[in-house]
């Protein structure tokens, strides 16, 4: 493999990370009025960066740095996805952090520092890849968390989410290393051979196995591991949680296939088992907890939970179907993420934070298209057609039937209807009741934009789901080689 | 289809697209043109319906007007579109409803006109959809769809527990919806990845999965219908919707589920269907009986023909489990009859709201005093809720009566009590409100009929009386499709 090959193939991280050192150095000497080059640089960075991953694009998997990264159809899918997002999330917090002297070179830097971990985790063919791209990630998400320093609960959640993520790498580090004790290699093909033909010893694996799949669910917030989900949502500033519950949730997916389906393929018997219970537990604890939130952010906390149950739901059904239909539902989770956390940042002023039910009442009497957007956003949410978070929904369940998992199915479908209470109230406080305050909306231009592009996205996307469908299944299928 | 245009398509788009321009003329201030849009669009609505009642061939039961493209080809999903004599009756019905909506919210809806015609406009549009779709995943998204214009019409414009009722009715539809999902797609599994409705007709499945998927099409449908015991949202929906939501609720969206029930369930699963038929005849004349009786005792109006209109739906389901044809072209008819009949009735109980604010029986009384001309209509169509001979309510029940009494005597001997208890509650109800010496001051006061109120009432009279008079053109369009869905169904789908 000579050397040009390996750059070319990880020439959008190679170009990113320049880019974020040259901003670092460039924001020194930028005065706090001037803060929006550095903003215009990070979009620039952003924009090159896709560039690069589309002019890079080959054919087939390429495997570079001996075996430790790959680049193939799915990385390159979820990369310009990934850059969507980020982009997205800067333009929607950009006001929002502003006026709380937040929007600072810091958390620029920090952001594409930790999408430098996602397309690190996005692309890895390693154990080790993988954790070090989550490790990046993590820290820079924690360091994200705690910014806004004079903030006890954002520096209660920072701490929380530092301990449990520290503890969940722990527990990842661990089952790696038993991994490596059974199979010798910590390369995911390897591994995956290994196991098939070699003679690993079995008990061994599996233990490993069972701290892998704890390290993960910890990362994903699956139930019994979710408990930081909430305080970190809900603690963190909005522009922090939107960045951590929308554009990590595609590095989750890879990171999950990646280790589940090219590392740990020969042992889907055992880890199946396991996704069904934590499946069925988040849908479960997810959506009835949601019920009981008041505020915004923890209720999208527990509908995190939920969805992201509902997304392994489609990775434990195996097949194009199975793991196309799970990338289909991360990618529109996001979608909808980033359109509901812009909303909660669109109506925040000054000193206030929209974060609670009762500060979309009346929204639609306050702004008609507002409310409109919100309520496609809700309605996606709870995977009502036509928008597009029913496809979501119906790629998944026709994925578990396909496996032959009949009750399961009925199980998420009962799950989503108590789940579609909590969203159908967002929908009533929006236009049934009357508004407490008449204060104007005053919204950015550009964030304006954005969440009508956000909300229509999700209608039109539901008219017309075939495409994005068909790129998710033909991704996974090429890159995971399957048939 | 004529000349290869798409009418089916433009029945179902023209409406939704004049529903997005009245929503955009935004607030208040634009009001009259936002009604003025929505009366043009739904009378376009209706007169572009009309080609496929005089162009529908009668003597086949295959498709008509089928339009078919692809749509999301990765699950071999079709925008896949079409009639038979079956569904045309409906769609004609439901395109027929609107202007009436319209016209009949036009002075009385002043907050938010723009999207209550919006609403109508664009739900009128999903209806006909989901009548005309041929592919289940497109019959899905529409049936779904309906709910969320529904659920603002009622939570927004609705009486004073308005939120409670939309809520309900929301959470108790879909509740059923989600469970036909994953029936059709296991269907889809079972037919070798097709999701057209037609080609589910045609699969072979073993009979334990025919009652499983049969108890998940039960849930979707019967709760739309609403079949005892899952009624309870119905009441609630209708007494707090507004007149217009009220009239669409009972008129069409009442009908889907028994539509649901004629395209899905017994062709899909015929041997479930027959297996289960006496539980379905069970509950059907539990709802013609007791539902009666629970409406006897009513003092709401609203609440009145709310669940008359159950114990009415009853006779439609009664009359389809019974499987002959007299049975289900009754059904059929009454239907349609109901559509008109209850529509009517509501808009009756509108005129009344709209001018006294209270929908209790009690405060009326002698209205026929000060509103004559009222009083006659509102006759009419309260003979015609009691099945009189001559009117549209007769042709139908006579038929099921007919129908049942040919299957089992006591079924036809239940079902028949429908006629004194309809006529009971009807007219006694009738008698409370309108006759009598003027009960207080307010009824004293109270202005006849407008030329607009006329207008719409006399249309509706004429369908009435005309459907009781004459009912061939009717019955015609759907006798062969009827027949062949009986042939059909009579063949056991169980895998050799």
């Amino acid at each position: 493999m000579d050397l040009m090959t390996n750059w070319m193939s990880a020439g959008a991280e190679i170009f990113l990370l320049a880019m974020v050192c040259a901003i670092l150095i460039a924001d020194l000497l930028i005065k706090q009025s001037g803060r929006l080059v550095t903003y215009m640089l990070a979009q620039i960075t952003l924009l090159g960066c896709s560039l690069i991953t589309v002019g890079t694009h080959e054919n087939g998997v390429v495997y570079a740095f001996h075996n430790l990264f790959v680049d193939d159809l799915m990385s390159d899918v979820l990369k310009l996805l990934t850059y969507l997002a980020m982009s997205m999330m800067l333009v929607y917090s950009r006001q929002y952090l502003t006026v709380r002297g937040l929007f600072t070179g810091e958390f620029i830097v920090l952001a594409l520092f930790a999408m430098l971990g996602m397309m690190v985790m996005i692309s890895a063919n390693h154990f080790l890849t993988l954790y070090l791209g989550l490790e990046l990630l993590s820290l820079s998400l924690y360091a994200m968390v705690a910014l806004q320093r004079d903030s006890a609960i954002a520096t209660e959640a920072a701490m929380k989410y530092f301990i449990l993520g520290a503890l969940a790498s722990g527990l990842l580090l661990y089952g790696m290393s038993m991994l490596y004790g059974a199979t010798g290699s910590l390369e995911l093909g390897v591994v995956s051979n290994a196991i098939q033909y070699g003679v690993a010893d079995k008990n061994l694996l599996v233990f490993g196995l069972v701290f892998v799949v704890s390290g993960l669910a910890f990362k994903l917030g699956v139930v019994p591991f979710h408990m930081w989900v909430p305080d970190v949502y809900h603690g963190a500033p909005t522009a922090m949680t939107m960045l951590i519950g929308s554009a990590p949730k595609l590095a989750a997916f890879a990171f999950a296939t990646r280790i589940l389906v090219e590392g740990l393929q020969p042992l889907v018997q055992h880890w199946s088992g396991m996704l069904i219970i934590l499946a069925v537990a988040s849908m479960a604890i997810g959506n009835i907890t949601a019920i009981a939130q008041t505020n915004l952010k923890r209720m999208f906390a527990y509908s995190t939970i939920a969805h992201m149950g509902f997304m392994l739901l489609g990775l434990l059904s195996g097949g194009v179907e199975g793991y196309g239909s799970a990338m289909f539902y991360a990618v529109v989770y996001v979608l909808m993420s980033l359109g509901a956390f812009g909303m909660i940042m669109l109506l925040s002023r000054v000193g206030f934070e929209a974060d609670t039910l009762n500060d979309f009442k009346g929204l639609n009497q306050r702004s008609p298209w507002l409310a409109f957007m919100m309520l496609l956003l809700m309605f996606s949410m709870a995977g009502v057609p036509p928008t597009v978070g029913f496809y979501a929904k119906f790629s998944v369940l026709n994925a578990v039937v396909q496996a032959g998992h009949i009750w399961l199915a009925v199980a998420a479908v009962m799950f989503s209807l108590i789940g579609a209470f909590y969203y159908l109230r967002i929908v009533k406080l929006m236009y049934f009741d009357a508004p407490e305050s008449h204060e104007p909306i005053a919204v950015g231009q550009d964030s304006a934009l954005l969440i009508s592009v956000n909300g229509l996205a999700v209608l039109l996307l539901g008219l017309l789901p075939g495409a994005l469908m068909s790129v998710c299944a033909v991704s996974v299928q090429q890159s995971l080689l399957l048939h | 289809m004529i000349f290869g245009f798409p009418i089916i398509s433009v029945a179902i788009w023209l409406p939704i697209i004049f529903g997005v321009l009245v929503l955009s003329t935004g607030d208040d201030k634009n009001a009259q043109m936002a009604r003025i849009l929505a009366l043009v669009g739904s009378v376009l609505g209706f007169l572009v319906t009309i080609p496929l009642y005089t162009g529908f061939v009668a003597d086949t039961s295959e498709m008509q007007f089928v339009e078919m493209h692809d749509w999301i080809t990765r699950f071999s999903i079709h925008y896949h579109l079409g009639v038979d004599g079956i569904s045309v009756l409906f769609i004609l019905l439901t395109a027929f409803f609107t202007p009436i909506v319209v016209v009949a919210g036009w002075q009385v809806i002043e907050k938010r006109v723009a999207q209550y015609m919006g609403s109508f406009l664009i739900m009128s549009g999903i209806m006909i959809g989901v009548f005309a779709a041929l592919d289940a995943v497109l019959f899905y998204v529409f049936w779904e769809a309906m709910l969320i214009p529904m659920f603002l019409i009622i939570g927004i414009w609705g009486g004073a527990n308005r939120v409670y009722a939309a809520v309900k009715f929301f959470l108790y539809t879909l509740l059923g919806s989600l469970l036909m999902l994953v029936a059709l797609i296991y269907l889809y599994n079972q037919s070798g990845g097709s999701f057209s409705i037609l080609d589910f007709h045609q699969v072979a499945i073993p009979m334990n999965a025919q009652i499983l998927i049969f108890i998940a099409f039960f849930f979707a449908f019967a709760v739309k219908v609403p079949m005892f015991p899952v009624h309870t949202w119905l009441p609630d929906a209708h007494v707090e919707a507004p007149t217009g939501g009220s009239v669409v609720l009972a008129a069409i969206m009442l009908k889907v589920g028994a539509y649901g029930f004629l395209r899905f369930s017994m062709p899909i699963v015929p041997d479930a269907s027959h297996y289960l038929s006496g539980v379905m005849i069970a509950l059907s004349l539990i709802a013609v009986v007791y539902i009666g009786l629970v409406a006897l005792m009513q003092s709401d109006m609203k609440k009145l023909v709310a669940y008359s209109s159950i114990s009415h739906m009853g006779f439609v389901t009664l009359g389809m489990f019974i499987f002959n044809a007299y049975g289900m072209e009754g059904a059929l008819l009454q239907m349609i009859s109901h559509g008109f009949v209850s529509g009517a009735l509501f808009l009756c109980i509108g005129v009344l709201y709209d001018r006294m604010h209270s929908r209790k029986i009690a405060d009326y009384g002698g209205v026929a005093n000060t509103m004559p001309v009222f009083a006659a209509f509102f006759m009419l169509f309260a003979m015609a809720n009691s099945g009189l001979p001559g009117t549209s309510g007769f042709v139908g029940e006579f038929m099921v009566i007919l129908g049942a009494v040919k299957a089992n005597f006591w079924y036809a001997f239940a079902a028949a009590t429908t006629l004194i208890f309809g006529a009971a509650y009807t007219l006694w109800m009738y008698k409370r409100v309108i006759f009598g010496a003027v009960a207080n001051s307010h009824v004293a006061e109270l202005t006849d009929l407008n030329m607009r109120e006329k207008l719409i009432f006399a249309v509706l009279a004429v369908t009435v009386l005309g459907m009781g008079l004459y009912p061939l053109p009717f019955s015609e369009v759907m006798h062969v499709s009827v027949n062949d869905l009986l042939v059909h169904v009579a063949r056991s789908k169980l895998p050799l």
